[in-house]
């Protein structure tokens, strides 16, 4: 038991009382879906700037979802996890990337 | 901050420690779980880069264009969103004690959660009566592997959660239920992340 006196790391004081982190984060959200799909609807841009600008509200979601509900700050101890959460992430750009690369290269030449 | 005996016997440091952080056993199979939830996300990678390079390969059949409906798949996305938000609220409640609220907040969750499964479950149907099945193309292999999976996580959260919700009703919240509660949390909210690329990647392109 090395480390019983590491306190958890985070915002966890204000759990008391009106959720609030929820509840703004839930709205958050809200705004991040209806605007891409507005934006879609309405062909405001050309097809790959707007594939674009939906995938930074894409991610930006995710860092709605990992902050505002996911608790991502909190640990007992130094926070390995964000480590592995940066180690996927890693992963999966570099799978999608480089797959669309590499199946896409000389692609014309068929 | 001086610890007493009685912390040491119970695992417990600091007043303000969540429940399911107060055990050393209990962080680490958090922790556990974050690492489960970064390979989870590399198996959708796949998944992803494979619909990708697939969906212009539709052999003569059915195309995202003339399959996606922008009514259905918004509100799959708009209840899974909430869905997420209300199993946040559970956990909110689980940390303030009050079982009775997170009780009534997760099985608003598993209730969404069903009605998703029921307009996805409702949508592949409509698929494969016109002819769109999984056999059809290398498009709609990759649309359905995709989809599929997202869909066989979310069914078996909803087990899951009803398995946890059943314990909680039993034994309380404690040290260890507390910990299933947060993790089952965390399972959920990353499918709606899973989701929320789905709709970005798969459906919005399909319909532009």
């Amino acid at each position: 038991m090395s480390n019983l006196n590491e306190n958890i790391q985070g915002h966890v004081s204000h759990e008391r009382g009106m959720p609030w982190a929820h509840i703004i984060g839930f709205i958050i959200s809200l705004i991040l879906t209806a605007i891409p799909l507005w934006m879609t609807l309405a062909h405001s841009l050309t097809y790959t700037r707007l594939l674009m600008v939906i995938l930074v509200f894409a991610v930006a979601q995710i860092l709605v979802q990992l902050f505002f509900f996911m608790h991502v700050r909190e640990s007992r101890g130094p926070r390995w996890h964000i480590w592995m959460l940066v180690l996927g992430f890693i992963l999966t750009f570099t799978i999608v990337a480089a797959s669309i690369w590499i199946m896409t290269f000389g692609a014309e030449s068929y | 901050m001086a610890i007493t005996e009685t912390e040491i016997l119970h695992g417990r440091v600091n007043p303000d420690t969540p429940l399911e952080y107060s055990h050393e056993e209990g962080a680490m199979k958090i922790f556990g779980f974050w690492v489960f939830l970064a390979s989870d996300l590399i198996l959708f990678a796949c998944l992803f880069a494979t619909y990708t390079i697939l969906k212009t390969h539709t052999a003569g059949g059915p195309g995202p264009a003339n399959l996606y409906d922008v009514r259905g798949f918004t509100e799959e996305t708009f209840i899974l969103l909430t869905s997420s938000f209300t199993c946040g609220l559970a956990t909110h409640e689980m940390r303030k004690g009050n079982r009775t609220w997170m009780s009534i907040w997760l099985v608003i969750t598993m209730m969404l959660g069903l009605a998703f499964i029921s307009l996805e479950v409702n949508e592949f149907v409509t698929y494969v009566s016109i002819g769109a099945t999984m056999q059809r193309s290398a498009f709609l292999s990759a649309f359905f592997t995709l989809v599929g999976t997202h869909g066989c996580h979310v069914s078996l959260g909803i087990v899951w959660m009803l398995a946890i919700l059943i314990q909680v009703i039993q034994r309380g919240i404690n040290a260890t239920t507390a910990r299933k509660i947060f993790i089952v949390s965390l399972y959920w909210h990353f499918l709606d992340v899973v989701w929320v690329f789905i709709f970005s990647v798969v459906y919005l392109p399909g319909v532009m």
